[in-house]
């Protein structure tokens, strides 16, 4: 007897979230970046449409990243040390279709940047390159708060994703992003009940909630990778059930949390047994990637092009149903 | 909690009258009024000052329609009635009501299969009002009997175990109660569950609390549904809690807004 396949039908779906604008929609991008719109479970074609596939964004900075193992580094070779160059490669040489600018360089440690240098630097990368953008802080509250609003008047018209907006601290961001026609990212604690209530707070202030992605922080393989999992799941439950606050896309930091776990980045020579590390962090940022996938995330933000490379083959096999 | 709004009906002064002057801005207005409130449904009786609710049902439908895509419950003891609602209805549909006597199934059921619509079933026939459970699950087994022989969907279905007012049948309510729950074990997919709430409390000085207390513990019985003032703000937050602590929905703080925000 053939075995019947349970169906499940759903009532609701993932908002879908535009990124970047082209001459058409009042920005300069070349294209624009669709997220979300899901009407099952990942990947469960039977039950329903998934319209828009996952995407990588390539994680960029506005210095030279100073903490990245060396095998990211030399992944990237002397042109981390022009950051404008490195994010021109990541769009030429390695075809990112989105990039993810994050502001270091404005944190207190890391050079301090004023709001008006960030914002220049956002001008020359909007000049320098032509996919859509995400920009996150530097993750000092008060910084951020002074930097972002800066960036987003900078990139006002290309409809950028910003973060990322925190329970505490979200206003200052969430009307930045208003005035200036952007997409807000909504970072919630591995917590879905304040995921929901920062939705809440946000689209509050008027900003719809077809803007707003959930970046619902996640662990590495190894580090909390299943309780991001798993938060993930109950909100994506809800949504497709018809729980439109927090029927959002997700943003996933991988390539931060991959390359901060041991197994990255720990060197062969110190634990020889583990294999060289050449192919250890790669490992660890791709499998933390698909997983996550496999959960529902809509953006993994990535480091490694041979990591990167590896994802879009899984994303490109898993679309083919 | 699937909410259906009671307010349009013409026994209220204000719908009656707006329905003999064809007022459709007063329609209307009580439509929004009860969706903002949090109904996903919206009750439409013409009510007894109509003398021609064939029509007058077809011109609420169209001028609540004009308005809103909510689902309406096309609300009739007349068949005829409910069938003119359906014949103009954009919006999805709900029949409200059937009895259990075979003469309404047999035109009711196949109606709301025909035209895609929900169907209330109440447990009462042409004998009257059930005076225990076991009366009301044997109408009850009646009505999922006639769906399931048509071919129409008993998850579609939703049995109204007759509510009765507390100061009437106080015996009656723990049965009332208990219905709720033993519906489900009449078929499976089991027919969903319904109850005319305002019912309850007719006659009592504390109509408000009667209602809300009486929704609280029937959707601790697992009620699906219920009609009811969605304007009455402490009823409907006392059942969106209900539904929060049955972890129907996500809780966040602000979880009343939430669920008004769906």
């Amino acid at each position: 007897m053939a075995t019947e396949v349970m169906v499940e039908k759903w009532s609701g779906e993932v908002s879908v979230v535009s990124i970047g604008a082209t001459k058409a929609e009042g920005g300069t991008r070349s294209s624009v970046i669709k997220v979300g719109g899901q009407k099952a479970l990942p990947y469960l074609f039977e039950e329903g449409q998934l319209p828009y596939r996952p995407v990588i964004a390539y994680e960029v900075w506005d210095i030279s990243p100073q903490d990245w193992p060396q095998e990211l580094i030399s992944a990237y070779g002397a042109v981390l040390k022009d950051p404008l160059a490195w994010a021109q490669e990541c769009v030429n040489k390695y075809k990112a279709e989105l990039l993810c600018l994050r502001l270091q360089g404005a944190h207190p440690e890391s050079g301090n940047k004023s709001p008006q240098q960030a914002a220049e630097f956002v001008s020359q990368l909007l000049k320098k390159v032509s996919v859509p953008l995400i920009i996150t802080g530097c993750g000092d509250d008060a910084k951020d708060n002074a930097v972002l609003p800066a960036c987003c008047e900078a990139a006002k018209g290309e409809r950028i994703l910003v973060g990322s907006a925190v329970q505490d601290n979200y206003k200052t961001l969430a009307a930045a992003a208003l005035a200036d026609g952007h997409n807000i990212i909504a970072e919630s604690p591995i917590d879905i009940n304040i995921a929901k209530q920062l939705n809440i707070l946000i689209s509050d202030m008027g900003l719809a909630l077809e803007r707003i992605v959930i970046n619902p922080t996640i662990g590495a393989l190894g580090y909390g990778l299943e309780y991001a999992y798993s938060i993930m799941e109950r909100a994506r439950l809800a949504a497709l059930a018809g729980d439109k606050t927090v029927a959002s896309p997700f943003i996933c930091f991988v390539g931060q949390e991959a390359w901060r776990a041991k197994e990255a980045k720990t060197l062969a020579k110190e634990m020889p047994n583990w294999g060289p590390e050449k192919e250890r962090g790669i490992a660890w940022e791709a499998i933390t990637s698909s997983a996550l996938i496999q959960a529902g995330a809509d953006i993994l933000v990535m480091r490694h092009p041979l990591a990167i490379e590896k994802v879009q083959k899984y994303i490109g096999q898993l679309m083919e149903g | 909690m699937y909410i259906i709004g009671e307010l349009i009906n013409g026994m209220y002064a204000n719908i009656g009258k707006a329905i003999n002057q064809k007022d459709k801005k007063e329609i209307q207005k009580c439509a929004l009024e009860q969706i903002e409130s949090g109904a996903d449904a919206l009750d439409v009786n013409c009510g007894p000052a109509s003398k021609d609710a064939v029509n007058d049902i077809q011109w609420l439908v169209e001028t609540i329609q004009e308005v809103t895509d909510k689902p309406l419950a096309l609300d009739s003891s007349k068949p005829k009635v409910i069938e003119s609602g359906l014949k103009v209805a954009k919006n999805k549909t709900l029949i409200n009501s059937t009895t259990s006597d075979p003469e309404k199934l047999a035109i009711l059921v196949p109606l709301a299969k025909q035209y895609n619509a929900k169907l209330i079933g109440i447990t009462i026939n042409a004998k009257g009002i059930p005076q225990n459970k076991d009366q009301r699950l044997e109408m009850a087994a009646n009505i999922v009997a006639a769906c399931l022989d048509h071919g129409f969907p008993a998850e579609d279905l939703y049995l109204d175990p007759i509510v009765m007012p507390v100061n009437v049948a106080q015996a009656q309510m723990r049965d009332i109660l208990e219905s709720i729950r033993d519906f489900k074990i009449i078929s499976d997919p089991a027919p969903k569950t319904v109850v005319g709430l305002s019912n309850v409390s007719q006659g009592t000085l504390v109509r408000p609390l009667v209602n809300r207390t009486f929704l609280v513990m029937a959707a601790a019985y697992g009620l699906d549904a219920a009609i009811l003032d969605p304007k009455d703000k402490d009823l409907m937050d006392a059942a969106i809690t209900s539904d929060l602590i049955l972890n129907k929905h996500i809780y966040c703080d602000s979880f009343l807004t939430a669920y008004r925000k769906k």
